[in-house]
Order: C-alpha cells, then structure tokens, then sequence
C-alpha cells in the first residue's frame, strides 16, 4: 500500500504517543494519572479508525490490535492502554453487528448453550464492508470519551451516600479520584481524614496539604502506624492502579497491610474506581505483576559500604484479594467485588482478553 | 554554731511544742557537738518535727497541698494524687483519706462508696467544724487488711494526663520545687492524642536551665540530652546509660549533716528522675531499674557507714546489669538457637539489640540464614541493625515496611524486640511491630518474640493511644525531587502530623516469647511477674 502523508502523520503521532508512555510511567511525563492515559489512548485509536486504510470491520480491528500489543508492550503496568482498546475493540464488533442487522443481545448473551450447539462465535470473519462504520465507529468512541470525561465527578456524586458527619476515614498514597470524592464530601459534612504516607515515594504528602487545604481535618501517619491506629477509623477509602478480573486490586504498595487491618478491625473497605481501570487479567505469580524501581529510593547511595552485600527491593503495587475488599465505587455505581466478572463481559469480548 | 542552731531552732518552734522536746533538741545539738553521728531515734524525731512545722505552715496559708503524713519510716513516702479531691478543704481532715487512697490497692465498690462518704463527711466538717468525727471513718479504714494479692500502687502517669489543667500545674508547682524547668509543647496535636505531650527535638531542655547546673548532676544533664536527641535510644541502651549515671551520682554523692544516706539519697535521685522524664519520658525498662535502685537504697541498714554503703550499691547496680541485661541476653540467645535451623530466612524489624545479638550469636554457632531486614519511616533504625549485621557476615535483605506483604511470602519466621511486655499479655514495642505481626500471621509465619524479664511491666492497655509517646512531627517532613511538600504544615490549619513511637500487639498475633527464665506464650506475663514479686 502506498504510504500517503496522512499515515505518515499518524504513525508519527503514534511513536509520541508510545515515547510519552514509556516516559510517563513515572510520572515525569505528561501522562500523569490514569484517567488522561486511558483519554489519550481512546483518542489515538479514534484518529487511527478515521486516518488508517482499511475496508472491512476485520482489518481495523486488526490494526487496533496490532497498535494495541505495540502500546502495552512499552509499559505493560499502564493497564489502561489496554483496557481502552479492548474497549475500543468492543464497539467496533457492535457497531458492525448492528449494521449487519442481527440483534446485539444474541451477540452478547453467549450462554453455555449456544457456544456448546453453534461450536463457537468465532466465525464470524467481519469481513463485510459497509460504509456507515466509519463514522459510527467514531460516533461510539466519542461517547465513550465523555464517558471517561465524567468518571471522576459521576463517583464523586456518590460520596455523600457513603460518608456521614465526625466519620474518621483513612486512605494511603495519592489517588486524584478518593480526592475528589472526599472534596465532595466535605462540601456538606465534616469529618476527619488520616492519611499513611506511602513511603518511599511519600505521596500521601501531597494528598494531606491538598486535602486540608479545601478544608478537610487531616492527619499525616508513617506507614507504620497504620495498624496502631486503625481502631478509631470508621471506614478506608482508597484508590487502586488497577481493578482485576476477580475482583483483586493491584494498589500501591502498603495497600495489602492496609486492607489486612482493616480486616481485623472490620472496618469497611471501599474502594473508587471508575470502570476503563477493570481489566481482564488476572494476578499471577509471575513477573508481569510487580514492578521495581530504583532501590536507592529505599537505600540510598550515601549507605555505600553496605550497598554491595546487601539486597534492596522497592516493589510498587501490591495484591490485594477481593475478600478483604467491601465495596467498588464506579461511574455507573457501587458493586460488590463478586460482581466485576458481569461488568467485565459488559464492557469487553471474551475473545479480546488476549490481544 | 550550735547556739545558732539552737535559736534558729526555737524560733522555727509552735507554741504547743513543750518543754520535753526543747530538752530533747539540747541532746541532739549536743551530741553534734560531740562529734558522734545522731542515733536513729534522734533522727526520727528530727524529721517528725521538720514534718510538722511544714504542715503547720501550709495550715495558716490554708492551701489543699498533699503532705507527706508521718509515718514510720520504714514505709515508702508516696505522694498521693486524688484528682476527685474537693478544692478547699482543711488538709488535715484530708491526709488521712489520702494515705488510704495510697494503701487501698484494688479498690472494691464498697470502699469507694466509704472513701466517698468520708470525704462528704469531711467537706461537711470542714463547714461545721467537726474535724475530728471525719477522721474516725478514715483511720478506721487505714488499718483494714489489705487484699491477699500483691497491693500495687495504681496511681495515673503525669505524661497521659496532658489535657487536664489540673495535672500540668500540678506537674508545674513539683518542677518548680525542684528548680527543673518545664519543657514546652510544640506544633499542632491531633485531637486523639491530645493527652499525651509533643515536644521539638530542636528545642532541648537544656536550653533552659544554666550550665553548669547546681540542681542537676552533670551526667545527669548530658544523659537527659543524648536521650532527648535521639543519641540514645532502645530500651537496653536507655536503661544502661540511666544505671551508669547513677552510679556516677553515687559516687559523688556525700551525705549532708543530720540525715541518713538511705532516705536523702532517693530524695535527692527526685529531681533527676524528674528531669530525665520531661527530656524523654521514661521507659517501662527503666521505671524497673528505678525501682530497683530506690528500694536498695532504702534498705541500707543506717548503720553502714557511708563508704561501705555507697560501695555496696554500687554493686548492687553492677550485679543488676549483668544478671538482668547481660546474662539474660546470653541466655535467650542460647534458647533462640533452638529456633533457628539451617536455610531459614528470618525476618527482623527495627534495630533490636537482644534480636542482632541473638542473630550474631547464632552465625558464630555456624547457622546457616539469611535476614530480611523491615525498616520504617521515619526513623530508620533499621539501617543500623543492617549495617551491624552485614558487618558480622550475614547474608541480608532490606525493604521498607511497606514492601512486607510483597516479601512474606519467603519468609521463615519472624523475630521481634519488645520495649515492654504488659501484663495483660500485649506486647508494647515500636511502631509497626503490630503490623507486621498482623501480615505474618495471614500468611502463617511464626512470630516470635524476644524480651528479658526486666522489661515486664505492671500496667495493662488495649490500644495505643492511651498511653503512648509523641515524637518530633517535623520528621515526617522528605525531600521528593528538591521539594518538601509538608514544609508548611505549621501554617495550614487543618493539618496534623502523627509520629508514634510506640505501638502494642495483642497476644493472639505472637507464638512465642522468649525470655531469660524460659520459652513462654504471651498470656503468662502476669504469672511471671507474681512470681518475681513473691521473690522480692
């Protein structure tokens, strides 16, 4: 295929897109949270569907893929990418069977029956041209960036139902959507906040002068005293990198012991998540789970004799079993944990697990 | 010199003291004069009347103070706190339902109503002049038995009581007397814990008073500064130091005229104590030690003559630290090899000097292990057990606290230090010990823990806020890309920060302790300690 100026320019688009990921897995970048990750992303797949040459509803899923594997490769603990072109991957075989003219419930309710009678949905070769899918692709995936435009202010609307007044609430690290929630909050009830730092990248600093500057009584904690105090705490509200198929977290590290004491307590466990964090994998023992950085964060360079002997690990996220976990707060509302494996076959295809 | 006595003496004297005594003084002022060191009974009287003229003294003023009742001196002098106390009221009728409120160990519900009543009766006293009816009820309850069990003193800690105004000029009025200066709060407390003092490790006590100090032993100065600056720190290490500096004091200790060395010694010890706990309070291991010290002073026979009593309470302390500290390290030491076998990977928290010893010695007995090391924010102790370790050989690992749940899964067992064992069978160590107990326990790791029996302690808590120490919050302030996020914490109102120093694990997350008088679980701390009581 002759190489025009437009896929030039995408391509060009894309390898920034791809540099930005592997730079922004640090924070450095501009991709700082979640959310703007999972926005560009969509976006980068809705230029790829209006820019990139393609006849059939196959050929695009299959260059989706195909930019999609790219993109999760560059930084495979950035979840989102993957989520959005699963997503993406989604709308595009409704948009395709909606035109085809067959009902979308029989595409999606594949009950044990019908892939036990029929041998399997995968058939279906998309292979039909039609014109509209363009733009009604493009359409879908516009709605779906408003969506992800509005998930942190549709949990926040959620708050006042979960906090009442002189409540002590504690949560760890730094998570722009618990901020959210609880500024919300504060607009109408008082009660107090303690926040664990999450050594050693201490962002629960950042959190605390955030937090009480709209106002909220807060109280910075080490990470060790996160047991010694979570007696007076009525309810842990936190944040999660990832929401996992069965229900799990994968959470900044410090999260399991959090979620351990507060199980011992029985204090509730909640957790805000918008819906474009749930992802089909699942926590294995493998190394794709964890993430290391630098030790010197932990050991620093100036402890030069030692350095040499002695093994330093700075682990980022943690596992956290669904057991320990009370409730989701998403977008579209609260869920038990038991629950994530019916909003996962809502928002994707079993076959687009493994991309 | 002795006419001056005499006069000075006479004129201090009420008007109902006789004759008789006034003959009794001539004796004394003569036997001085002679040289010969007063008997015993001279002594006694000697301090009855100091005691009595004192009493008639805050009588004209009239003030509520507690006095020290006169009793025979082989009973301690305590000083009585009763918070519930009306505010005026003649201290007389008062002393005495004090004195019980110092005998009276477990108070049943019958004699509170009693005490109560007595006190009503002696505010009604107090209006209708019927002094000496209040005192009958009183006296009379003074000579009931006491309990079968061990009497102890349950009298609340100064340093819980921060939010009563009560007890911080209480406090205040005996630094005063003491000439030890108070040491003043700093920053923001968080409203938990506003019970408990939080002081800045920039401003130390010894800012405040002159060096060199005539109130104050020198090495009791440069003592309270190391601990207050975090140069000393650990429990052993604390109560060591506080031994040594005793000794010192001791030494250089004369008795005054007209006193005898086991009573002026422990008053003069006072102010020390006084002064150490207002530059860090005082550990459980230490409150023992002091204990300890006090009660062999006091049994000096008052015969001794000083140079055999001071050398003997110098051994004493000697004796102390090697059975209770040393000898009881090496023993632990010898019952926790027992635990230890070839390809464990071992899990340490902190910088606990019976844990590193206890390691150490099991590498020179040729263990094969290695160590994980937990570390926390913000003190990093834990830097400092590694290095120790790393230096003797031992193959070691390091994480931060944080990390525990990611590392667990290859862990062995796990061996804490403990700063005190409470009686109730929770251990109270530095914070986060609790959390790792918790971890361990989900994933079925043994815990075990490592604490000789000097450091068990009386008291009973359920939770770490009630009794607990605050330290500097400034350091929980980092550095993150050259920029201090909590640098204005001071400023914005409805910010606090927390810096714990201690926390307590309830016993159903610890195996094993291991003390010095055998391998233990956590629920037989009470019976231990019946049993050193019933030694002593």
């Amino acid at each position: 295929m002759p190489v025009t100026d437009k896929e030039v320019a995408l391509s060009e688009r894309i390898e920034a897109f791809l540099a930005e990921l592997k730079r922004g897995g640090s924070g450095a970048g501009t991709l700082r949270g979640s959310g703007e990750t999972a926005r560009e992303t969509t976006a980068l797949l809705r230029r790829i569907t209006g820019q990139a040459q393609w006849s059939s509803a196959g050929d695009l899923m299959e260059i989706i893929r195909k930019e999609g594997r790219r993109m999760m490769a560059t930084q495979p603990s950035e979840t989102t990418v993957g989520n959005m072109v699963r997503r993406v991957l989604k709308i595009i075989r409704e948009e395709y069977a909606r035109l085809r003219g067959s009902s979308e419930v029989t595409d999606q309710q594949e009950s044990l029956h019908q892939l036990l009678t029929s041998g399997g949905l995968s058939e279906e070769n998309f292979g039909q041209h039609f014109k509209d899918l363009r733009a009604n692709v493009i359409e879908a995936i516009n709605e779906l960036l408003t969506e992800l435009e509005a998930t942190t202010d549709h949990i926040a609307m959620q708050a006042l139902e979960h906090i009442h007044s002189n409540e002590v609430i504690m949560t760890i690290g730094r998570s722009r959507t618990v901020e959210a929630f609880l500024k919300d909050a504060a607009l109408k009830r008082k009660f107090h906040v303690i926040v664990a730092e999450c050594a050693p990248f201490c962002q629960g600093h950042e959190m605390a002068t955030s937090l009480s500057e709209a106002g909220i009584e807060t109280t910075v904690i080490a990470d060790a005293a996160i047991f010694a105090v979570m007696s007076r705490v009525n309810k842990v509200i936190i944040g999660t990198q990832t929401v996992l198929a069965n229900g799990g977290l994968r959470a900044v590290n410090g999260t399991h012991t959090l979620a351990l004491a507060a199980r011992h307590h029985s204090t509730p466990l909640i957790v805000c998540a918008p819906m474009f964090k749930l992802s089909p994998q699942f926590h294995n023992e493998e190394d794709t789970f964890h993430k290391f950085v630098s030790p010197h964060e932990v050991l620093p360079f100036t402890e030069g004799e030692i350095l040499s002997k002695v093994n330093v690990y700075c682990p980022v996220f943690d596992y956290v079993p669904p057991e320990l976990i009370t409730l989701f707060i998403s977008n579209i509302g609260g869920n038990a944990p038991s629950y994530t494996y019916r909003l996962m076959s809502e928002l994707y295809h079993p076959e687009d697990h493994e991309l | 010199m002795a006419d001056a006595d005499e006069t000075s003496k006479q004129a201090e004297r009420n008007t109902n003291v006789g004759d008789g005594i006034a003959v009794k003084k001539q004796d004394i002022a003569r036997a001085k004069n002679e040289g010969k060191e007063l008997t015993k009974d001279e002594k006694q009287r000697l301090r009855k009347e100091k005691k009595q003229q004192k009493k008639n003294k805050k009588d004209d003023k009239g003030e509520s103070e507690h006095e020290n009742v006169p009793l025979p001196p082989s009973q301690a002098v305590v000083q009585c706190q009763s918070q519930k106390a009306p505010s005026v009221a003649p201290s007389l009728a008062l002393t005495p339902v004090s004195v019980c409120t110092s005998e009276k160990p477990a108070k049943s519900k019958a004699e509170q109503r009693a005490e109560r009543r007595a006190r009503q009766e002696a505010d009604r006293a107090a209006k209708g002049k019927k002094g000496e009816s209040a005192q009958q009820p009183p006296s009379g309850k003074s000579k009931a038995p006491p309990n079968e069990l061990q009497p102890v003193v349950k009298r609340l800690p100064e340093h819980v009581q921060v939010d009563d105004p009560a007890a911080v000029r209480k406090l205040a009025k005996k630094l005063e007397r003491q000439q030890i200066p108070v040491r003043s709060e700093y920053g923001y407390k968080v409203s938990l814990f506003s019970h408990l003092h939080q002081y800045s490790r920039k401003a130390p006590l010894t800012q405040q008073i002159s060096i060199p100090s005539t109130v104050i032993h020198p090495y009791i100065v440069r003592l309270g500064l190391q601990y207050s600056q975090g140069i000393v720190a650990g429990s052993n290490a604390r109560s060591i130091a506080l031994l040594h500096a005793f000794q010192k004091v001791i030494q250089d200790y004369k008795t005054p005229p007209n006193e005898e060395l086991s009573r002026d010694l422990v008053n003069k010890l006072k102010p020390y104590i006084s002064y150490l706990n207002q530059c860090r309070p005082l550990s459980a291991s230490m409150g023992n030690a002091i204990k300890y010290v006090k009660k062999e002073i006091s049994n000096i026979p008052c015969l001794c003559k000083e140079e055999e009593a001071k050398k003997q309470l110098l051994s004493c302390i000697d004796n102390y630290i090697k059975e209770k500290i040393t000898l009881a390290a090496t023993t632990i030491s010898a019952y926790a090899i027992e635990k230890i076998s070839n390809g464990d990977v071992i899990l340490v928290y902190g910088c606990s000097s019976l844990v590193n010893h206890i390691l150490c010695d099991a590498f020179d007995k040729k263990r094969k292990f290695s160590v994980i090391v937990v570390d926390s924010r913000p003190r990093l102790e834990g830097r400092e057990a590694l290095r120790r370790l790393v230096k003797k050989g031992i193959c070691c690992t390091y994480v931060l606290i944080s990390a525990v749940s990611y590392i667990l899964p290859e862990v062995s067992k796990v061996f804490l230090g403990a700063h005190a064992l409470l009686a109730n069978g929770y251990v109270m160590s530095r914070v986060g010990t609790s959390q790792i107990a918790l971890v361990a326990k989900a994933y079925n790791v043994p815990v075990l823990v490592c604490c000789e029996t000097y450091k068990f302690c009386e008291r009973v808590q359920t939770d770490s806020f009630v009794s607990n120490e605050l330290d500097d919050p400034d350091d929980l302030m980092v550095t993150r890309k050259g920029k201090i996020h909590l640098e204005n914490w001071q400023d914005i109102r409805q910010l606090g920060l927390l810096n714990l120093v201690y926390d307590v694990t309830p016993p159903d997350f610890v195996d094993l302790v291991i003390t010095d008088l055998g391998m233990i679980p956590c629920t037989s701390v009470p019976v231990v300690l019946r049993v050193k009581n019933v030694d002593q």
